[in-house]
């Protein structure tokens, strides 16, 4: 390893256990760097060495597995892809995810996410059963282009930290959920579009989105999630006249 | 202590343990499959794989030559039974997996294109971008929510096999947001959990990716076979480990020394031209490749650079179009975290710890030698990697046999009788123990036991191996299996979410598998594949040409048995990269 020159930096950690503590508190923890190293490291050191009870999330530490996210001086981010140096001298304070609800010190509640991803159906519906034998779909590389950056969701939640809509209120789907549910209803070889319309049309469906585009600019993988989601209000504000002229499909 | 009932229990929730759940629910709706795993599915390290998924494809290709590259790739020492299987079924599962959603590259007339590998006669490796993993992983996550017979226990640690009367009764798991002790009931058990790489210092591994499942499997007495075969790759991001797919090489990158020298032709992988031709310079195998490094480094052709020795993976003349299109994760992680802009200059790069080649013994049904358990993907050892595994073939493995074994679960709980007497008895001592280990008062911190066990296995078990430093590593994790014994001392004494005790946990399984692997190292006498001895530069066919076996002996050291390799059509020869050969076009 790098030697670190001397450098310190000081990490302060919100600190939280709901099982014995009445509220969150701070930590500071002094930290001795090199400037390779990423936020996520700097918690791997205070945890090998000198607090084994600081508690986080993470695994693939190159920003493509979605554990790590938290906030940084107030701002989403993948602590693995986030570097020390950028916040030397004067430190800097991690934060669990804002929005969700506490686990324990970085590591947030997930569920609400793993609920909401279920009831987008984020699966291929066919329009019909294709047999393996038959082989694959066509897709032309236009056709992928339509739901391809929305496949890139890596399930981090930063969006949903800087959505100020769903800060207010969890009922709305949010932004993560319905890009993927864009990402089904735009591919080529999905026909459930009809059955998710009506999670789009909902009130926590897309009209819950005031536009404040945050999340596409926190996106890890410069994914538009507020594109998807005001795609989705042409389409539902569509699917809300067609519905004078044309039968449901599926009831 | 709660006890969980179900059908058939899933322990892993990466790529092999979500396709044998949903075959074991396909098998029978009725099924109640439990998928227990101690992350949330999509954090598994099959989220990592980039490169791609090998199947016979194309019009020039065949069963045969994917059969005879693996073969070959593998020293000889895979199980060819198994391999025919593998080879036969790969492309019907990578369809599945286009049905599910996956976005595979296209050709611009829709159909799926493919591209070359390392070791590969004809391309076959389907690929999406140089996220490959990420996508098979997302598109089988998200395609298990439509079988209602799958329910998840996410963030789920397992922590012992539960057998009883030589037959597989369920999982002892430890409910991380809690602490509390959970059994799993079922007469069947299928282990997706893994390969072993952070036994290792440098690695390309994430943090979940260590051994549990071969822990468990052993400590239940199930061999562990083909241990010494430890998979070094190429190409990782200097000072990171960061993995640097070889479909950088598959696209046309090129490997340079410190004087801009292309060293692969000095191995025995040259001439240099024609370029590009199949299986040759940067297409050859792994193994081949990280061991040219070594050599390299020896000689002082490297880069000295302050995070150790490199070279340069070169991409430059792809240009900028075919690098953001075909490999953009490579050109944000280069570009992160080492702050190069592969556009422009070459990546540094080093070899890395990456693949286990060995694992729980499976036969091609994926059963173990314990009725009821069943293993697939990493942890497992069904046959196919032999002695060196050819990139590509991995992701295939999950499908293809994480089909098989949810399939043959399903089939085994069907038909087995349900086991009188409570598992209980069991659980309850090893709960106890473990529960002991968040009252040490006195003891040494995890970090230092880890950190050594790390050093000492890159220094014995790395790319080149002696007697002596083996020996001497075999010693180390002997010694620091005791002091382990003696105590850990854990700052965190509480129960909810507490993964300082969960990974001291993970450390006793790390230090009982990389018993298996430097001690199968250390008796296998020869060189073949990933395994290099110095002291023995030759293959041995006469002695040699067998699988090692690592059985458990409690607190001594493993005893290393062998048995057969299988072999069906190719019988051993010399196994020759480089040379004469046509140019081919890169797709």
């Amino acid at each position: 390893m790098n030697a670190t020159n001397g450098k310190v930096i000081a990490i302060e950690c919100l600190r939280y256990d709901p099982q014995t503590d009445d509220a969150p508190h701070y930590e500071t923890y002094q930290v001795p760097f090199t400037d390779d190293m990423s936020v996520l490291q700097g918690l791997q050191y205070i945890k090998d060495h000198l607090d084994g009870s600081l508690t986080f999330r993470w695994s693939c530490r190159m920003a493509i597995c979605g554990s790590c996210g938290g906030m940084v001086n107030g701002v989403p981010r993948l602590s693995c892809e986030t570097f020390l140096r950028d916040f030397y001298p004067e430190g800097l304070r991690v934060e669990p995810l804002t929005h969700f609800p506490i686990q324990r010190d970085l590591a947030v509640d997930q569920t609400d996410f793993l609920v909401k991803l279920r009831s987008i159906k984020p699966y291929i519906i066919p329009e019909a059963p294709k047999p393996v034998t038959e082989g694959t779909f066509l897709q032309t590389p236009q056709q992928m282009d339509e739901y391809y950056q929305y496949s890139q969701c890596i399930n981090c939640l930063l969006c949903y930290a800087a959505c100020p809509q769903y800060g207010l209120d969890r009922e709305f789907t949010g932004p993560g959920a319905l890009a993927l549910l864009h990402r089904y209803n735009a591919d080529s070889r999905d026909a459930g579009k009809a059955e998710r319309m009506e999670l789009v049309n909902a009130d926590e469906g897309v009209w819950g989105c005031t536009l404040v585009s945050y999340c596409s600019e926190v996106c890890p993988k410069s994914i538009d999630p507020a594109r998807a989601v005001n795609q989705n209000k042409v389409e539902s504000t569509k699917d809300y006249f067609l519905r004078f002229v044309a039968p449901r499909r599926n009831g | 202590m709660q006890i969980i009932q179900s059908d058939v229990i899933i322990v892993g929730g990466g790529g092999a343990g979500l396709r044998a759940a949903i075959a074991a629910s396909e098998r029978d709706s009725r099924l109640r499959v439990a998928l227990v795993s101690k992350v949330v599915p999509m954090r598994s390290h099959t989220v990592a794989a980039e490169g791609g998924a090998a199947a016979v494809t194309r019009g020039d290709d065949s069963l045969q030559y994917h059969f005879e590259d693996t073969v070959s790739g593998g020293d000889w020492l895979c199980d060819q039974q198994a391999v025919e299987y593998f080879v036969a079924h790969a492309h019907e599962e990578l369809v599945r997996l286009e049905h599910w959603g996956c976005p595979w590259g296209r050709q611009p007339d829709g159909h799926v294109n493919v591209r070359y590998f390392g070791g590969m006669k004809v391309p076959r490796t389907w690929y999406a971008a140089d996220r490959s993993g990420f996508h098979i992983l997302h598109t089988l996550f998200q395609t298990s929510h439509k079988y209602p017979g799958i329910k998840r226990y996410d963030e789920y640690f397992c922590v012992e096999l539960l057998v009883d009367d030589g037959h597989v009764r369920g999982v002892l798991a430890i409910e991380i947001a809690t602490g509390e002790f959970v059994v799993f009931e079922a007469p069947s058990v299928v282990f997706a959990t893994g390969g072993v790489g952070r036994v290792f210092r440098s690695n390309t591994n994430a943090g979940t990716v260590t051994g549990d499942g071969m822990g468990l499997a052993y400590r239940a007495g199930v061999a562990l076979r083909d241990m010494e075969f430890m998979q070094y790759h190429p190409t990782c991001l200097l000072g990171t480990g960061i993995l640097m797919t070889e479909a950088c090489r598959g696209e046309g990158a090129v490997l340079t020394n410190k004087d801009g020298y292309r060293y692969l032709q000095d191995y025995g992988l040259g001439p240099l031209d024609p370029w590009p031709r199949p299986k040759a310079m940067e297409l050859g195998p792994r193994d081949r490749l990280s061991q040219a490094f070594w050599h390299e480094m020896k000689k002082g052709r490297t880069l000295e650079t302050p995070q150790g020795p490199a070279v340069n993976l070169d991409l430059r003349h792809l240009g900028a179009k075919k690098i953001h299109e075909r490999l953009p994760l490579i050109a944000e992680a280069a570009k992160t975290f080492s702050g190069v802009d592969c556009v422009r200059e070459p990546i540094p790069v080093c070899p890395g710890v990456h693949y286990m080649m060995g694992g729980i013994l499976t036969n091609v049904r994926c059963e173990t030698t314990l009725p009821g358990l069943y293993a697939a993907g990493e942890c497992a050892s069904v046959g196919i990697h032999g002695a060196n595994r050819l990139g590509s073939n991995s992701l295939t493995e999950l499908v293809v046999f994480g089909r098989v074994a949810g399939e043959q679960a399903a089939q085994f709980a069907l038909a087995a009788p349900r086991r009188a007497g409570s598992v209980l008895r069991q659980a309850q001592p090893v709960a106890d123990a473990l529960l002991g280990m968040l009252r040490n008062t006195e003891g040494e911190r995890l970090a230092a036991v880890r950190d050594e066990m790390r050093l000492s296995m890159e220094k014995g078990a790395g790319i080149y191996r002696t007697q002596e430093h083996l020996e001497e590593t075999c010693r180390k994790l002997m010694e620091l299996r005791s002091r382990y014994a003696k105590g850990i001392k854990l700052d965190d004494r509480g129960r909810a979410f507490n993964t300082e005790w969960l990974t001291a946990i993970e450390l006793r399984n790390m230090l009982e598998v990389s018993q298996a692997i430097a001690h199968s190292a250390l008796e296998r006498r020869e060189s073949r594949g990933s395994h290099q001895r110095l002291d023995h530069e030759k293959r041995d066919d006469v002695n040699f040409l067998k699988h090692s076996l690592a059985c458990r002996r409690g607190d001594e050291v493993p005893r290393i048995d062998y048995m057969p390799v299988t072999i069906t059509k190719s019988s051993p020869r010399a196994r020759v990269y480089g040379g004469e050969g046509k140019q081919v076009v890169l797709t």
